[in-house]
């Protein structure tokens, strides 16, 4: 069902340029107005949600602690696990946003007979790394379509992408890369029964609509070859904000992709993937373990009632007299007053 | 209360692959004898003067729920969004990668996939969607999103009284989404109405007008405490006396109240002592604060923070220059985690050093409370104690690392360095069972009580297999811990499913090893059991 609905509003994605280009000659709208709307609504989308996350003050220092505290001078401390400094939070941060580091410890518990086991379970880390790093190349990649001239870096990414140089023009790697780590995650969330339980159709639309942009992508360079140089007029324009339909002529192909991607900018600060930008946020990752050397403010802190010492002892004062439990009158009396 | 069932009959069914038949938002929560805790007492609400339902049980078909419950809800879940940056990213940022999803002991033991921490935390998520959200509203359960009705709300109780707030899926989280901080904002949320767990509440309640959870009056702790120094004067021959409430003194000692009471916590109170008296420490405890724990916790933030405001004026009044916390691991996540934030800044106390190795505990340096581990490993280290191991070598120890301690404050070393020092057999168990990937007793966060022992047993099980192993392997029978309810619980869980393991906690093996000056030959340990090679003169 989840999939199904899933893949029903993807067609419904494809079909909307094919129909609105082929049929209507809506060109424009799908090469120019609708990237345009889709990338404004990813920018302010995303600004919006950091702002509504930074307006909620973090009231206590929580992080997760996950190795060993900073404490007696001659026991180790986890730099990355329990990290103390601003620097070592931040190394914790890095590994944890670009190696996934967490997800790496990822275990898989079954059982041997009446025992329970735990056996190393990186599969699922490989899939998200394969995906979102050759994610990030792709759109690396891709700015070669909005720079002019080209910068070096990118041309050499994309020259080391390709060095395998499979089939003209050569396949990129990432390309299979990105591929192999969409269908991994989408299989298992098919066939892992517990991933499959969990999982809502947000779950599987957003994996399908990018497995249908890199499908889309591919063949783009494979084998619809389209008009690079109008691709490239199109996107230059629409980047330097000075757009206007190329001479050349987009394949439809080329606008199926562009509008797919299009949706996605749209959907994304809408969606769970603002994970993106939530990771950064993450109170029990990007805070130090230093509780007890620097306090931690709350905004919204009010103060309690509690029972004092003075009512305390008024309460117990027989009992505590019989049992030669010392009775302090000073304070007892100096803080009723106060109150 | 309900019949527990046989250890090898528990867990027959289980089979962590296979999911229901039904969609989850379509299966309504059942409350089972074994299976919940009991709602609490309208009185003890009154008392604390908190709104409450009433006389009523879950199991109840109608709950006598206000009529504006749905509004009052609402408005306090969008007030913790409000208040909590935690809570309202962990509501927007998961994708459901499932990575949590068999890291819980409730769902390992349970199979249930409401105690997946992803769907415990979709119990909430769904219901901010679907009432907060346009697109939520408009997609349904295609979006993961659903109305709020009774049935969510009794869901709620079960569930989040069925989280122990250990944190181990927040370990392995890629965005670190923590169900600890998920279950203490739905146990507040759930107070709004009056709606709390009894055996969570009672303590509160003692602890308020009283003083500690179990309700010891100043008189009845220091008969206690008598009675455990005559235990220690019949094993050592040492008559000891425990300074109470004395003004002027170095350092306030302050630790959970069963250590005073409550076998086996007793054991480890009499080895702090034993460690006080060999070094010669200027200490008082107190009768005023005399709760280190803090049930509050397990209930609603505000309640913590009355609980514990006793000790820093404890502190102020008894002009005592640093605080000195026993073992325990709830308390030790509140200390380290929260008490800064609410009753700092300390500068009526004096940055912890220690009298004996002149060690300055830096990392305590603005809030000013020091581990009682990391004060006995600093002794150890600077050759301070006399120690003797033999004197458990009656014993094959391994070591639980408590979920606070481990998960919020990462205390992983001082208590193996100490028991290394303190005995010759120290076995560690399963790696993946253990330090920041330690399984919880599977009765934390104030669901120890009786009428809920089928799912304690049931969620300690990962921890007791784990147990179940060194002993198997290496003939392990002693459990350290460093946590008062740990050492009620996994007493418990221990006596179901590895009877021949004992729990205790650090200090007791240490209170066994000090040879103290001035002492008989001992014979027996705190717990009057032959010494090794002593059985036959017991």
């Amino acid at each position: 069902m989840n999939l199904l609905f899933s893949l029903i509003v993807l067609l419904i994605l494809i079909l909307l340029p094919i129909i609105g280009v082929s049929a209507l000659g809506l060109n424009s709208l799908f090469a120019i107005f609708i990237p345009y709307l889709a990338f404004a609504i990813f920018f302010f989308g995303l600004i919006y949600r950091i702002i509504n996350w930074a307006r909620s003050p973090q009231p206590f220092k929580i992080p997760t602690t996950c190795g060993q505290q900073k404490s007696l001078s001659w026991i180790k401390h986890s730099r990355l696990e329990s990290p103390v400094s601003t620097w070592e939070v931040y190394l914790r941060m890095f590994f944890e946003i670009f190696l996934f580091r967490s997800l790496f410890r990822n275990l898989r518990a079954d059982f041997d007979g009446k025992r329970l086991i735990y056996g190393s379970a990186k599969w699922l880390w490989l899939g998200a790394i394969l995906f979102h790093m050759s994610f990030l190349i792709i759109l690396i990649r891709h700015l070669r379509f909005f720079l002019n001239p080209i910068p070096t870096f990118i041309q050499n990414i994309s020259y080391i992408d390709s060095f395998f140089q499979l089939g003209l023009p050569p396949i990129y790697i990432t390309d299979l890369l990105i591929l192999a780590g969409l269908s991994f995650l989408l299989l298992r969330r098919l066939f892992d029964a517990k991933v499959n339980y969990l999982s809502h159709a947000s779950d599987y639309f957003p994996l399908l609509l990018i497995i249908s942009i890199v499908i889309t992508g591919i063949l783009m360079r494979l084998y619809v070859k389209p008009d690079l140089y109008a691709i490239k007029q199109l996107t230059y324009g629409l980047a330097t904000f000075n757009p206007s339909l190329p001479k050349g002529k987009l394949s439809l192909l080329f606008y199926i992709h562009l509008f797919l991607v299009s949706s996605l900018a749209a959907y994304f600060p809408f969606s769970k993937l603002v994970h993106m930008v939530g990771v950064f946020f993450s109170p029990t990752r990007n805070m130090a373990n230093d509780n007890r050397v620097k306090r931690h403010i709350n905004p919204w802190d009010y103060p309690v009632k509690y029972t004092t010492y003075a009512e305390w002892q008024e309460k117990f004062r027989d009992v505590m007299e019989e049992a030669g439990i010392p009775i302090d009158e000073e304070w007892g009396t100096e803080t009723l007053k106060k109150a | 209360m309900s019949k527990l069932p046989k250890p090898d009959q528990l867990l027959q069914d289980l089979d962590l692959h296979k999911t229901p038949e039904k969609h989850w938002m379509d299966i309504k929560p059942t409350f089972e004898p074994g299976k919940y805790c009991y709602a609490v007492e309208p009185q003890v609400m009154e008392d604390l003067g908190r709104p409450n339902l009433g006389k009523w049980q879950p199991t109840d078909e109608k709950w006598p729920l206000p009529e504006d419950w749905k509004d009052r809800l609402l408005k306090a879940i969008r007030d913790r969004m409000d208040r909590f940056r935690s809570f309202k990213l962990f509501m927007d940022i998961c994708v459901r990668c499932g990575a949590c999803a068999d890291k819980c002991h409730f769902f390992l033991g349970t199979g249930d996939p409401k105690n997946m921490p992803v769907l415990r935390a979709e119990l909430i998520r769904s219901i901010i969607k679907g009432e907060f959200s346009f697109f939520g509203k408009l997609f349904g359960r295609l979006a993961g999103a659903r109305p709020l009705t009774e049935d969510v709300l009794k869901e709620w109780y079960y569930y989040f009284y069925q989280c122990t707030e250990c944190r181990r899926c927040s370990v392995f989280c890629p965005y670190g989404i923590d169900t600890a901080e998920v279950t203490i904002i739905m146990r507040e949320i759930l107070h709004e109405l009056g709606i709390a767990v009894d055996w969570a509440m009672k303590p509160v309640r003692n602890s308020h007008f009283i003083g500690n959870h179990l309700g010891l009056q100043p008189h009845t702790i220091k008969e206690n405490i008598d009675f455990l120094l005559g235990d220690i004067a019949e094993i050592t021959g040492l008559n000891i006396e425990v300074p109470i409430n004395k003004k002027g003194a170095e350092v306030l000692f302050v630790t959970p109240s069963a250590d005073f009471f409550a076998d086996p916590g007793i054991y480890t109170f009499m080895g702090y002592v034993l460690l006080f008296h060999h070094i010669g420490l200027d200490y008082t405890i107190s009768t005023y604060a005399s709760e280190g724990g803090n049930f509050g916790f397990f209930n609603t933030l505000e309640l913590a923070k009355k609980l514990h405001a006793k000790i820093y004026e404890e502190a102020k009044r008894l002009k005592v220059k640093w605080i000195l916390g026993g073992e325990c691991g709830h308390q030790w996540r509140i200390w380290h985690q929260y008490h800064n934030t609410w009753f700092g800044p300390f500068d009526y106390l004096e940055v912890p050093k220690s009298p004996i190795t002149g060690t300055v505990f830096e990392h305590a340096r603005d809030h000013k409370v020091v581990h009682i581990c990391e004060f006995t490993a600093d002794l150890i280290a600077h050759g301070k104690l006399k120690l003797d191991p033999s004197r458990n070598d009656h014993l094959v120890v391994t070591f639980h690392d408590s979920c606070n301690t481990s998960r919020a404050m990462g205390i992983f070393e001082e208590p193996r360095f100490i028991l290394k020092h303190v005995c010759n057999n120290f076995v560690e168990m399963p790696e993946n069972t253990i330090r920041e990937k330690t399984f919880c007793c599977g009765s934390g966060s104030g669901l120890n009580t009786d009428e809920y022992m089928e799912i304690r047993m049931r969620g300690g099980f990962p921890r007791a297999n784990a147990v179940d192993y060194v002993y198997k392997t290496y003939g392990v029978n002693t459990l350290a811990c460093i946590c008062a309810i740990d050492r009620a619980t996994l007493s418990a869980l221990m006596r179901y499913w590895v009877p021949d393991v004992a729990v205790c906690g650090v200090h007791e093996l240490v209170g066994n090893a000090l040879v103290m000056e001035g002492e008989k030959k001992r014979t027996t340990d705190l717990r009057y059991r032959p010494l090794k090679g002593m059985e036959e003169e017991v």
